[in-house]
């Protein structure tokens, strides 16, 4: 359960106050940790997120048009480079113009010029994509450079993104990321929906990571009500959320594995995915977790008998473990991760990478840890997230296993407690107070922080800011190709364990 | 060389099916339909019932003065509020997808349906003919969330191993066979969806995979980003419900697109 006084809200009078104050707090430490738009009847309402230990601060300001109509802001990112991308997607969906930022490009989507804006938060507007995507822009200039476009049709079964590498054949000095194409304007998805139907579709912002993203979004609206979790649906959420988590962190292994040729491994941890994924299954019907969890608590009781799923989740885990210790024992494994990809840690810092990137470059951030919901503080956490110094794809891949490790651990814990807990209740209701009502909520997904900011009207939904991890770690991909070489590209981009459906929103 | 025994430890993990059944297909949800001794709704819980479905997938159809409800089975992303609500009229789809030529023939009314199952091998003989007993598959992500492509690569894990059935994924549109399709059918996506089509030599089949591939589910439909399934951009011929299509389902609609599913089963399918 979020408690509503983790968090801090304050308005700034004017936009370059904002900007000043955003940069005084990135100065003392806090993490950036999102910006974006809301349409209000007088201009564009910008608002930050930024993250301190235990606490989020929320602050926003009103960009009014000018002369001409247009609607100017100071530019965070010249302060604040992890605002690079939010600055470009706030362009984007709500035509703010950050001035002084590097490259306002499209991001998210390619706006048909004729048209207007989505404006996430405003009722009606009428917008139009552009079918036709010009070719990208050329960074690099020099005998023989030329540029090879990854995508957006993977060359395999992959999500659609665009990665224009410009290279003179062999190393990647500098490429550009396009995830523009699979947009499907999820901001504009969520405005006018009720609070239950709201859940649906934060589930499918990041289909991989559903139940983060459901979490976070059900935290959202119970910081809004007040509503109390009761304590079975809180140990539920727990063991779901982790499931998700052993989920994706064996898809990474298989990914690695198959990028580095050993068809018995990538077989293998493809198999323990499919066992984590069928126990979720035979847990709530859903082989992504989806509907298990509702705002107030969960959908109901597993349909699974408890000691069962705790006696197959400890023959998965002892199986993965096995197999992880001899892959990471595999020469031909190892000879492909180690200085590879490498994120240094004061770059990671910068970009305020979250997630298993970050903590592979010694970056200490775990909701599950700082800012724990749910049953989290109540359950055997070891004293520390696992935190790795090298920031490369082992270090990465190092993080996930250890990680696995402890994903089993609170499982067992959260089903041995579920058997011992006397209340029976799964759901509170939620009330949501009359007009407008902001809330916002977290949750820990595989990928790291998932961020929800939602506004209901009357308990409808005006505006809700979907911030996945993804988006914010694959700002940093540009990064990590220092000394690498183009057969390396798959070994980085599956440590990020990226899912590009919540980058392109 | 650890590996090589380690990769036959667990002896044999793969499933039998479509020879024989498989229990956890038989388990699994697909979507969700109308019980065909389903008792008559009053007028207002129809509309209750239509109102509650987040994706328009259940509807109240009149006819002849007479109202019915039906549930669209590709638009159906299975969050379980019919079955939850109205447990005599709806009831879970398992251990079969309801595989069609068309997207209307994935609308459940409850009654004796003429299935679709003949229609479908009619109109792909003639392509299937020519594709032989193996087929490649390109796969494009149309938008999607990101779980349909999870499911579709799971169809080469050694569970459900679709190489056992001489089905292979290629990364080239020219080597490939079938088109899957999954994803809302993004703007963006529309052009290069089309020219991967388009790079294809014929005959091709052409799947639509998942509920946002069929009617663009909850994420397309409304949107400006278009989104109204894979439909609206190229020609489908085969249409497989699922959010996402599960890999059984994903089999099934491969196995009924080159019409190899062993006739036994086809004969069952015929009589329900």
């Amino acid at each position: 359960m979020s408690a509503p006084q983790s968090v801090r809200t304050s308005t700034a009078t004017d936009p370059a106050a904002f900007t000043s104050q955003v940069n005084a707090l990135v100065r003392d430490g806090s993490r950036f940790a999102g910006l974006y738009g809301t349409a209000r009847r007088d201009g564009c309402e910008l608002t930050a997120l930024l993250a301190d230990t235990d606490r989020f601060t929320v602050l926003r300001t009103l960009v009014t048009p000018d002369a001409h109509g247009e609607l100017h802001f100071p530019s965070l990112t010249p302060h604040v480079l992890a605002a690079f991308w939010y600055e470009r997607a706030a362009h984007d969906l709500s035509g703010v113009v950050a001035d002084g930022h590097p490259r306002l490009d499209p991001l998210l989507v390619l706006i048909d010029g004729e048209y207007g804006r989505p404006h996430p938060g405003r009722a009606h507007s009428s917008t139009s994509v552009s079918l036709r995507t010009p070719p990208g822009p050329v960074d690099v200039h020099g005998r023989g450079m030329f540029t090879i476009p990854l995508g957006p049709v993977r060359s395999g079964v992959f999500e659609s993104v665009e990665f224009l590498i410009e290279t003179p054949g062999e190393d990647i000095p500098h490429l550009n990321i396009r995830p523009h194409y699979k947009h499907r304007g999820v901001a504009k998805r969520f405005e006018g929906r009720s609070i239950d139907d709201g859940v649906l579709i934060a589930e499918r912002v990041e289909g991989i990571a559903s139940v983060a993203h459901a979490l976070a979004y059900s935290h959202a609206v119970e910081a809004m009500s007040g509503a109390v979790v009761p304590p079975k649906a809180r140990l539920l959420r727990v063991v779901y959320a982790e499931l998700e988590r052993m989920a994706n962190h064996l898809d990474v292994a298989m990914r690695l594995a198959e990028a580095a040729g050993l068809a018995v491994a990538t077989s293998r941890f493809a198999w323990h995915k499919e066992s984590v994924m069928r126990l979720v299954s035979e847990l709530c019907g859903n082989r992504f977790g989806r509907s298990a969890v509702v705002p107030g608590g969960v959908a109901g009781m597993p349909s699974l008998d408890l000691a069962a799923a705790a006696r197959a989740l400890r023959a998965i885990h002892e199986r993965v473990r096995r197999d992880a210790a001899l892959a990471m024992k595999t020469p031909s494994f190892l000879d492909r991760l180690r200085g590879t990809g490498i994120l240094p840690h004061d770059r990671a810092a910068e970009w305020a990478s979250l997630g298993p990137v970050g903590r592979a470059s010694r970056l200490e951030d775990d909701c599950r840890w700082r800012r724990p919901t749910d049953a989290y503080a109540e359950l055997p956490l070891a004293t520390a997230p696992p935190i790795l110094d090298a920031g490369d794809v082992q270090a990465r891949m190092l993080v996930r296993w250890r990680e696995i490790d402890q994903s089993a651990v609170l499982v067992l814990a959260a089903l041995q407690r579920l058997d011992r807990e006397p209340d029976d209740s799964m759901c509170a209701t939620i009330d949501l107070p009359e007009g407008e009502a902001f809330g916002i909520g977290w949750s820990e997904a595989p990928q790291g922080e998932v961020l929800y900011a939602v506004t209901v009207q009357d308990s409808i939904i005006r505006r809700c800011f979907a911030r996945s991890a993804s988006l914010h770690n694959l700002a940093a991909f540009h990064e990590v190709f220092r000394g690498d070489v183009f057969t390396d590209f798959a070994f980085i981009e599956a440590s990020f364990g990226t899912g590009y459906a919540g980058v392109a929103m | 060389m650890a590996w090589v025994t380690r990769g036959m430890r667990d002896g044999r993990l793969t499933t039998r099916w479509p020879a024989q059944k498989d229990g956890y297909y038989d388990e699994f949800a697909t979507s969700a339909r109308l019980r065909s001794d389903a008792p008559a709704l009053a007028d207002d819980e129809k509309e209750t019932a239509a109102a509650l479905c987040p994706t328009g997938a259940i509807a109240v159809a009149s006819q002849n003065g007479e109202t019915s409800v039906t549930l669209d089975r590709g638009r159906c992303v299975l969050c379980g509020r019919c079955v939850r609500l109205f447990p005599d009229t709806f009831e879970w789809e398992t251990g079969t997808t309801r595989v069609a030529s068309e997207a209307a023939a994935l609308i459940s009314t409850g009654a004796e349906q003429a299935d679709d199952l003949k229609h479908l091998r009619e109109t792909l003989a003639g392509k299937v003919r020519n594709l032989g007993r193996s087929v490649f598959i390109r796969h494009v992500d149309a938008g999607s969330d990101g779980s349909d492509e999870w499911e579709v690569q799971a169809l080469a894990n050694p569970v459900y191993d679709v190489h056992r059935l001489g089905i292979f994924f290629t990364a080239s549109p020219r080597h490939a066979d079938i088109l899957l399709v999954t994803g809302i059918g993004a703007a963006g996506m529309t052009e290069p969806l089309r020219r991967t089509r388009e790079a294809m030599p014929e005959p091709v089949v052409v799947i639509a995979a998942g509920a946002d591939a069929v009617s663009g589910g909850l994420m397309g439909r409304s949107g400006y980003t278009g989104g109204f399934g894979a439909g609206s951009i190229i020609d489908v011929d085969v249409w497989v419900p699922g959010a996402p299509a599960s890999p059984f389902a994903l089999m099934e609609g491969i196995l009924t697109a080159i019409d190899r599913l062993p006739s036994r089963r086809r004969e069952r399918r015929g009589r329900t």
